[in-house]
């Protein structure tokens, strides 16, 4: 179980090298440090993962306690881990996806001025992570979680002198304190109940018996659901997300895809046992999934950045999670999570290398043909295109199957809204595919100016490649898309739908016992029918998408204002905070607070001046005003006292 | 009475910095700049190592005073020189001496070495003697004192409107504390009726206060609180602070929003609560609201700042407002997180006045409007930044979070909905703290901005003490947690037993402290007690104060 001391260790030895040598380290080591530290902490999760295996199901649970953090009389908060197979699982893609991310990045960030500051990141990031899924309390993870938002903040804003940039990064952090606001208020009713934050205290006894009142089992989740809405960018707190593709595209890949926004997926699932009191809370984890999913889908229908269509259905597959949580069907939420982390990793690293070979091109009507020049890239796009579009055998179909499925037990509609995502994710992602690698090469038609207008540091860096044609990356980028790729084919292995092939199941299965997971389950012929359905919506979908947009050809009418401005939603909240809210924090600042509050001491002290100068003509002018108001207070409280004594 | 090592360190360390004050005031004039700037480093050095002493050799899990003086000092009025440390106190001591010295070798000083050293070490002992005395005259001379050397520094080496913001600085809080005064004596004289004769101890005051009539106790209770008000600032008597802030220089802005920021809320514990605890609960509820409105408020108009060393004074008033709620909700974790969030606030707050000074020293400005895109010409200095606002708006790891998270989660078990509103703090101090960033640090740099030098050597040498504060307390906080538990759980159960409040606990079962001998240093015999007031202090009621063993272990 000491394995997990490394899977910490390495990423945070990583950070503090880079700390230590920021100036010295020049650039390629600097990354070969953070991608072999980043390999370290992957093979350490293996290794628990199989001492795990090792012991018999019942006996998963090993609790690791590091040192007292924060002891005040009868609140006690350690630093202490809890291995068991939820923490294991996500160690293990977390780790492993980060690593193939991490080498991609050298290629990626080649001749980045600030190359060891994004290392810094990435390594910290690691790090924050895998406290956030190992911690064994729910404190210890608010510290993971809040360290992974901070270098959210920092790598969404990584080229700070862009300013879009610099907005998205704050935006991204403060739409998350919002939902950590919801954590917060979730940790203290935890303490106010408890007692504890340890899991063994608030969470074991549930799985054992143990009953939660219903109203507090739902006020609780409803904190944990804002938090978990924050961090996994749902609805309303999303559209921080889409913004924070500002950031390089590796840390799209990584930060705002495949790990940090499923945290709130794994904390709604390490809440199981509290969710289960709550119906009403299941209930809501459902609609907020399916409501996210549904917007995110019709907006991606007519987005037109490469990465933003992207953000926007990683949107809808984060909601199809915490629709799967709220159907009460955990494992197909994490069997979703990690063959998620595959596919769409695989999409934005290989749209990282469409905007690399392009000069920092984001604008799919820019692009197009590009299936000649980048056969590789290509190559692996149109695996994750698949995998997303839930094609089968592909992994994503597996878990999208899995995940309708539970829907479908849940509530008929609820299904029926998952299978019209599904069907709109197809048509989008073959639109994007068709406009970025088929018909004509616009790029060459209208050459962008060089991105060094908006781009800052990072534009001139790749003028090099750009002489000639777009051409495929060096290998640190195309290994890594490569494996994932093969990833996203077979991934669905790891939990099959057939009698004795559920590994992912079973092995989870000890995290979220009947108790406080019933289950569920469907008819043969019903399962059969619904995915014979739902797979028929995918392929109407794809095939509607490549029709409609292989001829390359603008069609205003498929693309309607409302979704351009992504219904109007993110524009209202921008309008109200610019706009009243602005206005009204502004007078309180300069109208209530200078003249008002600040105004009547300013009048009070001429008014004291004014009487100081009439009592000083009276006193020969030797009284100070205030000696004057201690004197005269001082008689009063005297003669007051006096008269107590007296009386 | 002296310490168990054998000399009285309190008593040194508070005439340590004063014998240096004297001693740079009679300095020879010429060649006295550098010389001057040496007997402070020295002093503050010894000062430094005396406190280091005391925090050492300070005995944990005890929950009493500490090496304690009590001498006679003008015995007429019943004056004594009085002091003692306990874990109320201890940190506030150490970020005393540790702030000082950073503050005056850290920023450079444009004006009379000479008289800016005098002043510091002057107001270095006043603080040092606000936080031990035991005896309320002494108290309130300290107290007061502390205004002079800041007038000075504000007047003598501020900004543009320095006499205007030294003015207001002094008259406001002097008026304030006109009512301090009077509160204090109307206490001891009341109070000397029962003890027939005057006493200014608050061991005494203290033993005796809950034998006042509940009226009385209130409006002494207000009179202090009016005083602490104004020093602390809470919101509505807060408009100095941003003027006295902003004009000080950088080393007094630093002493000033470290330090002296705190000594309102320590009064408010040390005194007002321990002596008037029945009045505190009964009045808890309205100086919550206040604090309360001090966060949402201050949050509210921090935002809108123009200039980034009023940004921070401002945010200054939201970070103390959370001490206060911490205070008044009456649990051992939110008044521990208030004593602990004193400390951070001089950490977080000294390092943000620093670095702003630094901002200033290189572009002569504090206008946001004027600054941008500095994170690429100086970007260690940029990095430093981050660090402390992440410190500032509590994440967790780094100081802040520690202090406000006890807060918060103390509070929510006796006043929830309010412990609800002040958590709103987290979003908004995130909106204040990250877009003057942006404006400062992020964005293209043109003009003057783009080519500051990065942070000296000298610069990164003074500020690093601060950080490595900021880190360790944030990721072990336990051992400064296991010295002011103690203090804060016996203050506590003095107010419980005194008020019948009734603190609500959860979690584990507590641990026990010991009393040691110096705290029962001038109860009066139980003998007068129960003849004078049998009803409060009779073992019916609870335990007599003045037994000793245990006062933790079974508090209904």
């Amino acid at each position: 179980m000491n394995a997990a001391y490394v899977i910490l260790a390495a990423p945070a030895l990583g950070a503090l090298i880079l700390l230590a040598g920021h100036r010295r380290l020049l650039e390629p080591v600097a990354g070969w440090v953070v991608v072999v530290l980043g390999f370290v902490s992957f093979g350490a999760s293996l290794w628990l993962w199989v001492t795990l295996l090792g012991r018999p199901a019942g006996d998963r649970v090993a609790r690791l306690a590091i040192f007292s953090w924060v002891p005040v009389d009868r609140l006690q908060v350690g630093f202490g881990l809890q291995v068991d197979p939820l923490s294991v699982f996500f160690c293990l893609f977390v780790t492993g996806v980060s690593s193939l991310i991490f080498l991609y990045s050298i290629g990626y960030m080649h001749r980045d001025p600030s190359f060891a500051r994004f290392f810094f990141y990435l390594s910290t990031f690691l790090f924050s992570m895998l406290v956030l899924v190992l911690a064994d309390n729910f404190l210890f993870t608010f510290l993971g979680w809040e360290g992974v938002g901070y270098c959210s903040y920092g790598l969404v804003g990584f080229w700070f002198d862009r300013d879009r940039a610099a907005v998205a990064a704050k935006k991204a952090f403060v739409t998350n304190r919002v939902g950590d606001f919801g954590f917060m208020i979730a940790l203290f009713l935890m303490y106010e109940h408890f007692g504890s934050f340890d899991f063994s205290r608030v969470l074991a006894p549930l799985a054992h018996g143990a009953t939660l009142p219903t109203a507090f089992a739902t006020g609780l989740g409803l904190m944990l659901l804002l938090g978990a809405c924050g961090k996994s960018a749902q609805f309303p707190l999303y559209m921080w997300l889409p913004d924070a593709m500002e950031g390089p595209t590796p840390i799209s890949a990584l930060i705002h895809a495949a790990t940090m926004v499923t945290a709130g997926v794994y904390l709604l699932a390490r809440s199981a046992p509290i969710l289960h009191f709550s119906p009403v809370t299941m209930w809501l984890v459902a609609c907020i999934g399916i409501t996210t999913a549904f917007v995110a889908s019709t907006i991606a229908c007519v987005e037109t950045d490469i990465k933003r269509i992207l953000a926007y259905s990683t949107l809808a597959e984060i909601g199809f999670m915490f629709l799967a949580e709220g159907s009460g069907d955990f494992s197909s939420a994490l069997f979703l999570t990690v063959t998620h982390a595959f596919f769409k990793a695989l999409l934005f690293l290989s749209a990282g290398a469409v905007i690399h070979a392009l000069a920092d091109e984001q604008d799919i009507w820019r692009m197009g043909g590009l299936r000649k020049y980048l056969p590789i890239t290509f190559g692996a796009f149109f695996v994750g295109y698949l995998a997303l579009s839930a094609i089968p055998p592909f992994a994503g179909w597996w878990a999208h199957e899995a995940v309708l499925e539970a829907a479908y037990h849940k509530d008929v509609w609820l299904w029926v809204t998952g299978v019209v995502v599904d069907g709109l994710t197809a048509y989008y992602m073959s639109r994007e595919v068709m406009l970025v690698f088929f018909g004509r090469s616009r790029w060459k038609e209208q050459r962008p100016e060089p991105a060094g207008a908006g781009g800052g540091g990072h534009g001139g860096s790749h003028a090099d490649g750009h002489d000639g044609e777009p051409h495929d990356s060096p290998w640190t980028m195309t290994v890594p898309l490569v494996l994932l790729a093969i990833a996203a084919v077979v991934g669905g292995v790891i939990d099959l739908p057939f009698p004795g092939t559920d590994f992912l199941t079973r092995f989870l299965a000890p995290v979220f016992p009947h108790t406080v997971v019933p289950g569920f389950s469907l008819t043969t012929g019903t399962r059969v029918a619904i995915g014979i359905a739902g797979t028929a919506v995918n392929f109407i979908g794809l095939a509607v998408g490549i029709v409609v947009w292989l001829p390359g050809l603008a069609r205003p009418r498929l693309e309607p204002g409302f979704l351009r401005h992504g219904w109007y939603i993110d524009e209202g909240v921008a309008g109200a905070v610019a706009g009243p809210l602005a206005v009204a924090a502004d007078s309180t600042a300069y109208v209530i607070d200078r003249r008002g509050v600040d105004g009547l001491v300013g009048g009070i002290a001429a008014l004291t001046a004014g009487a100081g100068r009439q009592l000083r003509r009276v006193q020969t002018g030797y009284v100070r005003t205030y000696a004057l108001g201690i004197g005269i207070g001082a008689a009063a409280i005297l003669i007051y006292a006096a008269a107590r004594v007296g009386g | 009475m002296t310490s168990h090592l054998g000399f009285p360190i309190l008593t040194v360390i508070i005439f340590v910095p004063l014998a240096g004050a004297l001693v740079t005031a009679a300095l020879p004039a010429p060649r006295s700049e550098q010389l001057a700037k040496t007997v402070g480093a020295v002093t503050m050095l010894v000062e430094i190592a005396l406190v280091a002493t005391l925090v050492v050799e300070f005995k944990t899990r005890t929950a009493g005073f500490q090496f304690v003086s009590n001498q006679p000092w003008i015995p007429g009025f019943g004056i004594r020189w009085f002091v003692g440390v306990d874990g109320i106190s201890l940190f506030l001591l150490a970020i005393t001496a540790l702030l000082f010295p950073i503050a005056l070798l850290g920023p450079k000083v444009v004006g009379q070495a000479k008289s800016f050293v005098g002043w510091m070490l002057f107001l270095e002992a006043a603080c040092m003697l606000t936080f031990v005395s035991l005896d309320l005259f002494l108290f309130f001379v300290a107290f007061e004192v502390t205004l002079v050397p800041g007038y000075f520094l504000i007047s003598g080496f501020g900004g543009l409107r320095r006499n205007y913001a030294a003015m207001k600085f002094f008259v406001y809080t002097f008026a304030g504390s006109a009512f301090l005064f009077v509160a204090i004596l109307a206490m001891v004289f009341l109070v000397g009726r029962y003890d027939g004769h005057d006493s200014f101890s608050l061991i005494t005051l203290t033993r005796w206060a809950g034998h006042l009539p509940i009226a009385d106790q209130e409006w002494i209770f207000i009179g202090l609180f009016l005083g602490f008000a104004v020093k602390i600032p809470l919101v509505p008597f807060h408009s100095w602070l941003p003027d006295a802030y902003t004009e000080a220089p950088t080393s007094a802005s630093m002493v000033l929003a470290g330090i002296l920021f705190k000594l309102g809320a320590y009064g408010l514990l040390r005194f007002g609560i321990f002596m008037l605890p029945e009045a505190a609960t009964r009045l808890a509820p309205l100086l919550l609201t206040l604090a309360i409105i001090g966060i949402t408020y201050g949050a509210v108009v921090t935002i809108m700042q123009r200039d980034f060393k009023r940004l921070i004074a401002y945010a200054s008033i939201v970070d103390v407002a959370f001490i206060v709620v911490g205070i008044f909700a009456f649990t051992a974790q939110s008044i521990t997180g208030g004593v602990f969030e004193m400390v951070n606030h001089g950490l977080t707050t000294g390092a943000l006045f620093f670095l702003v000074g630094m901002i200033w020293e290189r572009r002569h400005t504090y206008r946001i409007s004027e600054l941008g895109g500095l994170q690429k010409s100086a970007p260690i200095l940029s990095a430093i930044m981050i660090l402390v606002i992440m410190s500032a708006i509590g994440l967790p790891g780094l100081n802040g979070f520690v202090g406000e998270f006890l807060v918060l989660v103390g509070t929510f078990l006796t006043d929830r909905w309010w412990a609800v509103i002040a958590t709103s703090a987290v979003v908004t101090g995130a909106v204040y703290m990250l877009w003057a960033y942006q404006r400062v640090f992020h964005g293209r740099a043109v003009g003057a901005n783009a080519t500051i030098p990065d942070i000296t050597l000298r610069e990164a040498a003074a500020i690093a003490p601060l950080l490595a504060g900021i880190i360790y307390l944030g990721v072990y906080p336990t051992p400064f947690l296991n010295r002011i538990t103690p203090s804060v759980d016996h203050l506590l159960s003095h107010v419980e037993l005194a008020s019948g409040l009734h603190v609500p606990e959860r979690g584990n079962p507590r641990v026990s402290y010991t009393v040691p001998s110096a705290q029962r240093v001038d109860l009066p015999s139980s003998a007068l007690a129960s003849e004078v007031v049998p009803a409060r202090l009779s073992p019916a009621r609870g335990r007599d104060l003045a037994a000793t063993k245990t006062v933790a272990g079974g508090r209904q």
